[in-house]
């Protein structure tokens, strides 16, 4: 219900339940504020926000922060009095904050002395001593805390407590003596620590990365985005001199809501390291030796060259792109699938999903997620690999949406959801099944007890249409067949469900949405839909369907492939079975890397040519949603290394072909040109001023996503309109017709909007404007097909555990965190963790070492005793310091069975 | 007005029997017989008698119980009662003899409350230093859980409660009934910011709740058993039964008294030989404090008016909970003050910005004084800080009869009402008795070195 309010004499428009703050924010009228925080929780804490506010019973003192606008209300923030009371509330914070303002690394940003300036009284009669503390004490191994500077607005604690649930930093003692501090023996050990540096509104709160870096006057700041998993939270890059000092969240409300994780936040040490390449090298007498880019590029391209003509272009494979920008991607997959006319490419390390799942199941985007009827979980441990989205879900829960976790052992949100299903490794698809099946189960299903299915089925009940289903890899220690089947019988027994897939890496989405994946082509088109329309635009595609990674690496390693191209891929450290890139490393005949660092893998490349890294380059990136947004630029590249789509562009030159691009920004025109799913995602789209939710592609007429915000934007910014436009086919309920070259904006349709954006029907042709007449039809982007029936998992005999395996957060084989030496120190120790029960029966204690064996290795490892692993179950860190999961897997079986014995 | 006493109500059976706390004693003197009336009528008519007697709330804010009650919004359940026995206000100890002396009393009133209001269970909060009343009401506890006055199918009927004790870690702030819900549910004990929402819709575990003083809940045994009506003819014409004072300081005989609700004067308090005798050795009154460390205090031309809130309020004090502290001739009024300072100063939860840091800074101008670093400009800059935590004239500073009202809650810059009970004895000292700063001041030896 719309109310009326009235602010220093000025009416305004209010809804029930809206706090004067926000109201009075909204107005025009800047309350002052330090407790006070829109994404959490109001505890009216500090008192700086108090106003004269008139409810209908006369002007009482209220806290802002604290007060609901009522019809009729007349609020004051400029009485005499008001004034007075921002003036003492300023004098008593100031009594004891130390005024260090010069050595403090908040001077100049510092809401404190910002709004000391603009509402307090000028000086203080405080003639006695201040409080005083220890100088700042480390919380954990990245903030410091200094209780002199800090104002106890309870900001820090709220966050921890009630957005993280990491509840590790307190207030102790009373009264003036009230501190923030840890328990002793309990740091601040949060995925989420960083927040609370940029929440803190003053300096108590600082990172040990930030400590005397910068002062804010001397900070450049762009905007971008993470790239360190495939939330793709907002971020902004600070640096100065030439160096990245910060990353700080934006707000934007469809992704991150300003939150980031540790990782995201401080994995720039990296991009500083002395180890990064600075030159291309190359491979002369078994050793690598130092060249010129001539050089490089010429010995790549006729590597290249030479195994197409020779083997054809199916003996050429091109592995990872995750780490790319989508205008790297587009042109890497433009070299690999028109020049060297091959389809062995593929952006995942068998750690994802099947291309065609991932872009072919209804899309729902993260906010549907969190506002659906019923969520089912069936995907990694969120927190550590998209620890944001795990912070999203876990409000999600918290304001009462019921989820369903199906997961092969406890994550970090099962003690949170409604029902956590903890059922046998690679036997989710018959748990998924019997979720949606007619009746009550009567018998154990994969190890689930009847019960337990029938508590699931009865929060999934009478959702049908609202359900989303965030579906990832549980495991990388079984193959996807398991949790495509899970996938498939999810969609066929609730048909009005949407599908949010989680896959970790980067730009993984951006990957496949421009074909970085065997089968496919930009756009989200299969290479059959696709042929004829991109060999129109590119002059060729490739004949058949290619190999993906796991298929690429046994191909090398039994002589089937000669060349390989590792697009920031480094396998031997990110292939869930090890040996097999080993042997496949081994053997190919040409290794052509391109590379920020020297990995395990780029130590067997015949060609190294190095990558411009994150913060180096601009460009978009693609987060899990499928949502575009912009990349900044803030420090020189690295040495002499270039851009990943620079390198594209050069080697095509070499090899005689012109991809046709000069900047990204050629690029993106391109893409939004060619390929189907991002027409109508325009630059002019993009770019716009104050776009920070980037644009959801495909259009799918949901405001909240972007595009169909592109009248608003031609509205508000007319060179947008003037800007290269598209020509989004008929079907897809786009947003805006190019007639002449000239952008109309139409109302978005809404036919298919908000659902898989092509329908079945077949598309329509373009309209023929201004396109030649013998133009081919622009493609249909792909639609979810059933999966084959896949495979029961063979049994498990009674000696053998089945291994689960997935990442953790600080993952130490990869570069952003190993090479930054903030995060290096965070991984955590390899543990196997097991039943009591089977501790007991090997006669192990907690914490001793087993020896672990399965088909493929074996690996000697401690034992962790955890009562919430069911028996038969064991589960290994994928990526640990020590040999781990990696060693055991066989990435062509279903799962992978272990033994455990005394060593 | 003479003092005539009157049949007490909540210390008949304490002042009668030195064993009152015992099973036996209370039940032998009729302990539980109002519980059984009470359960032989509806939930609605025994709330209805306690409407009816106009049972205001002894803990300070004299809302009505019956009243409070019906704020429970209806039909939402659990809902709890919990007891309010963090009696820690400067000068209070009535609710301490209630508990230690006749615990029977109040389960038997929290049992008569919880049906009323259709609780789901009790909780009885008490103050951590207080052993004695713990352990006893813990005693009486198990008795009359063995005995079947308390648990399961109580006294054969088919109503059961489960009454819980917990111990209290040591805070005056959690004498404030929303600091007491988070410290009663495993929280920190701060109070919550209200409006937007009281105990009643949102209390303990966020489900309604009531929460009621030790004395207020004593004496609803005797109302069920005599009848709304006898209690609301009981007492003057505003305030209604009878009220327990706790008078200390420098009186011959310093105790509580239970007299009659409104009908006493402060004169008859401190100078009846059958009450608290005179100021020891026959001195002048300098000034007492009428309701609590909290109370803006009061001098000789008070003493005539009765200890009735609706009185006592307009005249610029409060009656609080019951607190009074007499203060004769010889009394320091700075250290007085700065005494009553310092105990809110340590005792600020550290919750919100004016008390954490205003009334530290209050208790350091105070000790800076009285170490002889007194400036002149110290009396200005103390009224100063005070207003920066209760704004306003201050109106109860209780200079003499005709000063404005004194609002309570009183206007303030805090959450709670911890802050301004410090300015309270600031304002009062300092405009009655500012030749006594000023003496410290002229004495002052050097100016303190200032360290800014």
């Amino acid at each position: 219900m719309a109310l009326k309010v009235t602010i220093d004499g000025r009416e305004v428009d209010a809804e029930r339940g809206e706090l004067v703050i926000a109201v009075a924010e909204r107005a025009g009228v800047y309350i002052p504020r330090f407790c006070y925080h829109p994404r959490m929780r109001s505890v009216g804490m500090c008192r700086m926000c108090i106003v004269n506010v008139d409810g209908g019973r006369g002007p009482a003192l209220t806290a802002a922060c604290i007060a609901e606008v009522s019809d009729g209300m007349r609020v004051d923030t400029r009485a005499p009095e008001v004034k007075k009371v921002q003036d003492g509330v300023l004098e008593f914070l100031l009594i004891n904050h130390p005024l260090d303002c010069p050595v403090c690394d908040k001077g100049g940003e510092c809401p404190l002395q910002d709004q000391t300036l603009r509402f307090g009284p000028g000086e203080s009669r405080f003639v006695e001593e201040k409080r005083h503390f220890e100088k700042p004490i480390a919380i954990s191994g990245l903030v410091l805390l200094d209780r002199e500077r800090c104002i106890l607005c309870d900001r820090c604690t709220r966050f921890s407590k009630e957005v993280a649930g990491d509840p590790l930093i307190h207030f102790v003692d009373r009264g003036n003596a009230t501190q923030v501090n840890t328990f002793p023996d309990h740091p601040f050990a949060s995925y989420f620590s960083g927040n609370v540096v940029q929440l803190c509104p003053v300096g108590a709160l600082t990172a040990v990365t930030y400590r005397f870096a910068a002062r804010p006057w001397d900070i450049e700041r762009v905007e971008s985005t993470c790239t360190s998993c495939s939330v793709g939270c907002r971020v902004a890059v600070e640096s100065t001199t030439n160096h990245i000092t910060r990353y700080q969240g934006l707000d934007s409300e469809p992704v991150n809501q300003g939150w980031l994780c540790d990782r995201g936040r401080f994995d720039f040490g990296w991009i500083d390291s002395e180890d990064r390449l600075t030159t291309p090298l190359l491979r002369e007498g078994g050793e690598l030796v130092e060249a010129t880019w001539g050089e490089a590029l010429e010995t790549a391209a006729r590597q290249l060259s030479d195994v197409v003509a020779t083997h054809g272009p199916e003996a050429v494979g091109v592995i990872g792109g995750a780490r790319l920008t989508n205008e790297d991607c587009y042109a890497w997959a433009k070299l690999a699938k028109s020049v060297l006319r091959t389809d062995n490419v593929d952006a995942q390390l068998g750690d994802g999903l099947p291309p065609e799942v991932v872009l072919g199941l209804p899309a729902a985007t993260i906010a549907e997620a969190c506002a659906a009827s019923a969520v089912v979980l069936l995907g990694p441990d969120l927190k550590e690999e998209l620890p944001v989205l795990f912070l999203r879900l876990r409000a999600a829960i918290g304001r009462g949406v019921p989820v369903v976790e199906l997961t092969p052992s406890p994550t970090s949100l099962s003690p949170l959801v409604a029902t956590s299903l903890v059922h046998r490794p690679g036997e989710a698809a018959a748990l998924a099944a019997a979720l949606v099946a007619p009746g009550d189960p009567t018998g154990e299903i994969a190890g689930v007890p009847p019960a337990a299915v029938a508590a699931a089925r009865a929060a999934l009940a009478g959702h049908d249409d609202r359900v989303v289903v965030v579906l990832g890899r549980p495991s990388l220690a079984e193959s996807p067949d398991g949790t495509v089947a899970a996938a498939g019988a999810l969609r066929s027994g609730l048909p009005g469900a949407t599908f949010l897939p989680v896959l970790r890496r980067g730009n993984v989405r951006g990957a496949l949405d421009l074909g970085l994946a065997p089968g496919l082509l930009p756009g989200r088109v299969t290479l059959d839909a696709g042929r004829e329309w991109f060999a129109h635009h590119w002059g060729s595609v490739p004949e058949d369907r290619g190999l993906d990674t796991a298929a690429m690496l046994a191909a090398a390693s039994e002589g089937r492939l000669h060349a390989l191209v590792l697009l920031g891929a480094d396998p031997l450290a990110d292939f869930p079975d090890r040996q097999l890139a080993r042997r496949a490393l081994t053997s190919v005949g040409q290794l052509i890397a391109v590379d920020t660092f020297i990995t395990e893998s780029t130590r067997h490349a015949t060609v190294v040519l190095p990558a411009a890294g994150y913060a180096e380059k601009e460009g978009t990136t693609t987060n899990l949603e499928g949502r575009v947004s912009r990349l900044g630029r803030k420090v020189v590249a690295s040495g002499t290394s270039r851009a990943d789509w620079i390198i594209a562009v050069e080697l095509a030159d070499r090899m005689g072909a012109d991809l046709g691009f000069e900047r990204p920004e050629d690029v993106w025109d391109e893409i939004e040109r060619i390929a189907p799913a991002h027409a109508g995602a325009t630059r002019a789209l993009l770019e716009a001023p104050g776009r920070v939710d980037g644009v959801l592609v495909p259009a799918t007429g949901d405001p909240a996503a972007g595009a169909a915000t592109l009248a608003e934007v031609v509205a508000r910014d007319p060179s947008a309109a003037a800007a290269p436009a598209s020509v989004p086919d008929g079907s897809q309920g786009g947003v805006g017709v190019r007639v002449r070259g000239v952008l109309a904006p139409v109302a978005p349709a809404s036919a298919d909007g908000g659902d898989a954006p092509a329908s079945d029907a077949p598309p329509e042709d373009a309209p023929a404007s201004d396109a030649p007449p013998d133009t081919p039809a622009r493609p249909p982007v792909l639609t979810w097909a059933a999966p084959a029936s896949v495979q029961e998992p063979p049994p498990r005999d009674a000696y053998s555990l089945r291994l689960v395996s997935g990442r953790d957060l600080y993952d130490p084989l990869v570069v952003s965190v190993s090479r930054t030496p903030h995060l290096a120190g965070l991984a955590r120790p390899a543990a196997l963790g097991v039943n009591p029960f089977e501790l007991e029966r090997l006669g192990v204690d907690d914490g001793g070492t087993v020896l672990l064996t399965s088909a493929r290795g074996a690996v000697a490892v401690t034992a962790v005793a955890d009562p919430a692993v069911p028996r038969g179950t064991a589960r290994l860190g994928f990526n640990l310091a020590s040999p781990g999961a990696a060693e055991l897997i066989d990435a062509a079986a279903a799962v992978t069975d272990v033994r455990l014995e005394r060593p | 007005m003479t003092y005539t006493p009157v049949p007490p109500i909540v210390t008949a059976r304490l002042g009668q029997y030195d064993d009152a706390h015992t099973l036996a004693r209370a039940v032998e003197t009729g302990a539980y017989g109002a519980l059984r009336t009470a359960l032989g009528q509806t939930p609605e008519a025994v709330m209805e008698q306690v409407k009816v007697a106009v049972l205001q709330g002894r803990g300070g804010a004299g809302f009505p119980a019956g009243n409070k009650w019906g704020l429970l919004p209806a039909g939402k359940f659990p809902r709890w009662l919990v007891v309010n026995g963090d009696e820690s206000e400067p000068g209070t100890y009535k609710d301490r003899i209630l508990m230690e002396r006749d615990p029977h009393q109040l389960i038997e009133g929290a049992l008569i409350c919880a049906y009323a209001i259709r609780a789901s269970q009790v909780f009885i909060y008490v103050r951590g230093e207080m052993a004695l009343a713990q352990e006893r009401i813990a005693d009486a506890l198990n008795d009359a859980y063995a005995a079947g006055y308390v648990g399961r199918r109580i006294l054969g009927s088919d109503w059961s409660m489960d009454i819980t004790l917990h111990w209290g870690a040591g805070a005056y702030i959690v004498g404030d009934e929303t600091a007491l819900l988070e410290s009663l549910s495993g929280r920190r004990g701060m109070p919550r910011p209200k409006p937007p929402y009281f105990p009643a819709a949102i209390g303990l575990y966020d489900d309604p709740t009531i929460v009621n003083n030790v004395e207020t809940l004593s004496n609803l045994p005797w109302i069920v058993e005599h009848g709304g009506e006898a209690f609301a003819a009981l007492g003057s014409e505003k305030t209604n039964g009878t009220r327990m004072f706790a008078v200390s300081g420098h009186v011959k005989r310093p105790g509580t008294f239970e007299v009659g609700s409104g009908q006493v004067t402060f004169r008859d308090l401190f100078y009846d030989e059958r009450l608290c005798g005179g100021i020891r050795e026959d001195r002048k009154l300098k000034a007492f404090i009428p309701g609590g460390g909290s109370a803006p205090w009061f001098f000789e031309e008070h003493l005539d008016l009765p200890l009735d809130p609706t009185v006592v309020g307009p005249a610029g004090s409060m009656l609080g909970s019951g607190a009074i502290v007499v203060m004769d001739e010889t009394t320091d009024m700075v250290r007085a003050a700065w005494r009553l300072v310092r105990f809110f100063a340590g005792e600020s939860c550290g919750k919100c910005t004016p008390c954490r840091e205003g009334v530290s800074w209050l208790q350091r101008i105070y000790e800076r004084i009285l170490a002889g670093h007194g400036r002149p400009e110290d009396l200005a800059l103390l009224e100063d800080v005070g207003w920066g935590i209760s704004p306003g004239p201050y109106p109860g500073a209780g200079v003499h009869p005709g000063d404005a009202a004194f609002p309570f809650p009183p206007r303030q810059t805090t959450i709670c009402v911890l802050g301004p009970s410090a300015v309270a004895p600031v304002m009062s000292s300092l405009r009655r008795f500012r030749d006594e700063y000023l003496a410290y001041i002229a004495q002052a030896t050097a100016p303190e070195a200032t360290v800014a």
